[in-house]
């Protein structure tokens, strides 16, 4: 494959925007998303019947990726399953990034072009397959003409149409000129999974090859000819404005060609990203910090507790919780999250070309088009006259969701000749972040005859979607941050579920992997481990006991107790926790085994998922991605954590936003159970199992009740109990 | 003044100063881009390269420290014995997600069984915690790396 490749997103794709958001969140997109690339073109002999797929006459098949490849292998997986319905050639395909264009490449969940909550596969699962085999049936169609006989009695298969009866065959490619004139067919048949030759078989990612020799190609490593190299540096403090720049200490510096002074920015332009460092070393910078240098984190608490404290939007309620609450034996507790930074490893940059009629820009985002609406704003441009060249991405997990990075871009670009590659240093990506926001969940709830009869639970955060996707927050209810929260799987005859809508001030909040339901089932879970002690019962145990109308969660819930050989003897001060999720669309259980030492460290001795997410594209993938969404997750529950003082961000780079590493991984396995169902997600979802079964292995180790992120090891010393 | 390395088997002279770290040398003048910058602060390894068969990390490595100095770079590491396994062992395993660490994981490893041809799990633990992978590929990583030194095929 190449995944350079995007410069021909001219050559092979134009169009115009769609009109913003359309339509209401979760509701199947428009047809759009099939429509034809370009108008059939019978003059070059090449075969394009849709966005996604394009045919050369030597049997070349190009496939256009309406996702962007960050790491969770969907590039193979959108592979894999055009050219199943397809019966492609798996030897002759080609990748290219997708181009900016809504209309052909927006997401049919969120309705503008972007990659994130777990939805690549269920969105395009139905228009990948329609895309496949609606080709598939033009160009059986085209043979089945060229021979006279009836397209039902010709078969494919790896590029190739056979009429079975005579003999005859013709390549995909032979038949592209042909079949280029061709309308797509309407409601064609897909194929029935028993059929399927590549969904569901563990293939090698295609992407990967060049990631083992330094050829692949990030948004940092694009190179233009002739530009030269910036590095910026914001107010410390959110919202803050530059005030006095001396920069005569700076311009000595070789190499350093300029210095940009905007009104919220200083970026430092040179020869190279270290004459550009060492300029913005020696910049002498007054800030105007504003009114959001009082701000800090207790000040942040304070209010959201506070803010927790009131009623909010009711999101669910069923039976009556009045009396649900009134009865039985009640408990209450509130849980925290911290902000966290993203961290990608590779760190935000752009490289922008503004000229005055015109910007290109080579990055890697997860949200193609709005960038480019972005950047055409700050580049005070029409969006046509702004190319968008999409990379691989080092790393997404929703920091890439925001435009933020290329619009800063953008603007220094506008102030220098020719093209200018722009790179955050790691400090500035911390402390420049649109972070996870805060979260305060309380929940009450009661017990009769071991059984949860009411539950009451008040989730408190930010609203990202009102400022993601405003079609989609309605009713003051933000959709994300209730989700995994309104369909917790246990048979509880009592719930109300309420949403209080908290902005953090000044702290500019967004997406991060695992996204609402990292705060909801590490809520829930804890809380269930709670009620089963209360109750006196094991907590695989009592779940199982409210399970009876879910085969799906009792099935993985079982499975991994039986992995992770739950039951069995463990040393002093060693736990197993377990942790049930319903998010993204799959079914998946969690035991964490971890040991706390006296002095209250954490040692993580192995962890187990299991997981159903229906029919599984490429089983390995989803193998991996929950290996490395647990890390993700343990990763933040150990150590994640930022915090504010001044106004500004006090963590700046590895050394004090600590990340896992391989000595500290446990063991882990991951087992996919077999689904003929419709694939769920899988990205998020090891992110969000991680930490509640974390926390309830250290429950069942120590039983001190941990209720904050990160977990606090103070409060895990020997002797210490809840 | 022209500063000299030997890169990749091949004699490079460009102009910069002493100071300035070979990472930079590498990415922004030579356009050798598979070398990646992570922290800064040799905190995250994604800029490991090979100085005489070492693993340094080359964002706090000034290229006045390494002249006349075989740097090796994952563009050529493939063509050492060990450089070719790890290659071999991480596709095998499919321990690459988004891989921008990977050049430096790659570098690492190469380097260990350079020096250990059969490590063991602190032996990996020890040559490896230096490197972060934020997609979380540690378990393979320690499979791929265990593979490579067994020559085992997957």
């Amino acid at each position: 494959m190449n995944a350079h490749n995007s410069v021909s997103r001219r050559a092979l794709l134009t169009g115009g925007l769609a009109g913003g958001f359309l339509l209401a969140f979760h509701l199947p997109l428009r047809a759009a998303v099939n429509e034809p690339v370009q108008p059939p073109d019978t003059t070059d002999g090449k075969f394009t019947p849709n966005a996604f797929i394009r045919i050369d006459p030597d049997g070349m098949t190009t496939l256009v990726m309406p996702q962007v490849e960050m790491g969770q292998g969907i590039y193979t997986a959108v592979s894999m399953i055009l050219a199943e319905e397809l019966d492609g050639d798996w030897s002759k395909v080609r990748l290219l990034h997708a181009p900016a264009n809504e209309k052909l490449y927006g997401n049919p969940i969120f309705i503008i072009q972007a990659t994130g909550g777990s939805t690549s596969v269920r969105a395009f699962w139905k228009p990948l397959r329609e895309a496949g085999a609606s080709a598939r049936a033009m160009l059986v169609q085209t043979a089945a003409t060229q021979w006279g006989v009836d397209p039902l009695s010709c078969t494919t298969s790896k590029g190739v149409v056979t009429h079975k009866e005579s003999g005859r065959m013709l390549t995909y490619g032979a038949l592209a000129a042909a079949a280029s004139g061709q309308t797509p067919p309407k409601d064609v048949p897909l194929k029935d999974p028993k059929d399927f030759v590549y969904i569901g078989r563990p293939f090698k990612r295609l992407d990967t090859p060049d990631k083992v020799n330094g050829k692949a190609v990030y948004g940092i490593d694009a190179i233009v000819p002739d530009m030269k190299f910036a590095t910026l540096a914001q107010c410390p403090v959110f919202g803050g404005k530059v005030g006095k720049v001396d920069d005569r200490a700076a311009k000595k510096i070789p190499g350093v060609r300029k210095i940009v002074v905007l009104d919220d920015l200083v970026a430092v332009v040179g020869d190279h990203m270290w004459a550009a460092k060492k300029g913005l070393d020696a910049l002498v910078i007054e800030w105007n910090e504003g009114p959001n240098a009082k701000i800090n984190s207790k000040a942040i608490w304070d209010d959201l507790r506070a803010a927790s404290a009131k009623d909010g939007v009711v999101a669910k309620s069923t039976g009556d919780i009045a009396k649900g609450l009134a009865s039985g034996e009640k408990l209450e507790a509130s849980f925290e999250l911290p902000f966290l930074a993203h961290a990608t490893m590779e760190p935000l940059n752009a490289t922008v070309h503004c000229k005055p009629d015109s910007c290109e820009i080579w990055t890697g985002t997860q949200i193609m088009a709005r960038v480019q609406s972005e950047a055409a704003k700050a580049a005070g441009l029409p969006i046509e006259k702004v190319i968008v060249n999409n990379h691989l991405l080092g790393g997404g997990f929703g920091r890439k969701l925001e435009p933020d990075m290329v619009v800063a871009a953008v603007r220094i670009a506008k102030q220098v000749d020719g093209p200018v590659k722009v790179v955050w240093t790691r400090e500035e990506d911390i402390q420049h972040d649109v972070y996870r926001p805060v979260y305060r969940d309380t929940i009450a709830a009661t017990l009769s005859d071991g059984r949860i009869v009411g539950w009451k639970y008040r989730i408190a955060g930010a609203a990202i979607i009102a400022r993601w996707l405003p079609p989609a927050f309605q009713k003051g209810i933000d959709i994300d941050a209730i989700d995994s929260a309104t369909d917790v799987p246990y048979d509880i005859p009592n719930v109300h579920v309420e949403y209080v809508r908290a902005e953090p001030p000044a702290v500019p909040t967004g997406f991060w992997r695992g996204v609402g339901p990292n705060n909801n089932v590490f809520a829930v879970e804890c809380f269930i481990d709670e009620l089963a002690r209360k109750a006196g019962k094991d907590p695989v145990e009592f779940r199982r006991g409210m399970l009876a109308q879910q085969p799906r969660f009792l099935s993985v819930l079982n499975l991994a107790a039986e992995k992770a050989n739950w039951g069995q003897q463990l040393p002093a001060r060693v736990g197993r926790g377990v942790c049930l999720q319903p998010s993204f669309g799959s079914f998946i259980a969690t035991v964490v085994e971890a040991e706390v030492d006296e002095q209250g460290e954490i040692n993580l001795r192995r962890a187990t998922s299991v997981v159903d997410t229906g029919i599984a594209v490429n089983p390995d993938t989803i193998v991996a991605q929950v290996e490395g969404g647990l890390i993700f997750g343990l990763t933040a529950a150990l150590y994640g954590e930022i915090t504010i003082d001044k106004g500004r961000v006090q963590q700046s780079n590895f050394n004090d936003y600590r990340m896992l590493r391989i000595n500290q991984t446990p063991k882990i396995e991951v087992h996919v159970v077999k689904s003929g169902e419709a694939p769920g997600g899988i990205g998020e979802t090891g992110t969000t199992a991680g930490p509640p079964a974390l926390r309830n292995a250290i429950y069942a180790a120590t039983g001190v009740a941990l209720r904050r992120l990160p977990l606090d090891r103070k409060l895990l010393a020997a002797g210490k109990k809840a | 003044m022209a500063t000299t390395l030997i890169i990749n088997g091949e004699t490079k002279s460009f102009e910069a100063p002493p100071d300035m770290p070979l990472l930079w040398v590498l990415r922004d003048i030579l356009g050798m881009t598979g070398t990646k910058f992570g922290c800064g602060i040799a905190q995250c390894g994604a800029c490991t390269v090979h100085v005489d068969g070492k693993a340094v990390r080359s964002c706090v490595l000034p290229v006045g420290a390494v002249t006349n100095r075989a740097v090796t770079t994952i563009e050529h590491v493939g063509s050492t014995p060990a450089g070719a396994k790890v290659q071999k062992a991480w596709l095998d395993a499919e321990v690459i997600q988004c891989g921008y660490c990977q050049s430096g994981q790659i570098m690492s490893a190469a380097a260990l069984l350079a020096a250990t041809p059969h490590p063991d799990d602190s032996d990996i633990d020890a040559a490896m915690a230096g490197n972060i992978c934020r997609c979380g590929t540690y378990v393979r990583i320690r499979e791929a790396i265990k593979q490579a030194a067994n020559g085992r095929q997957s």
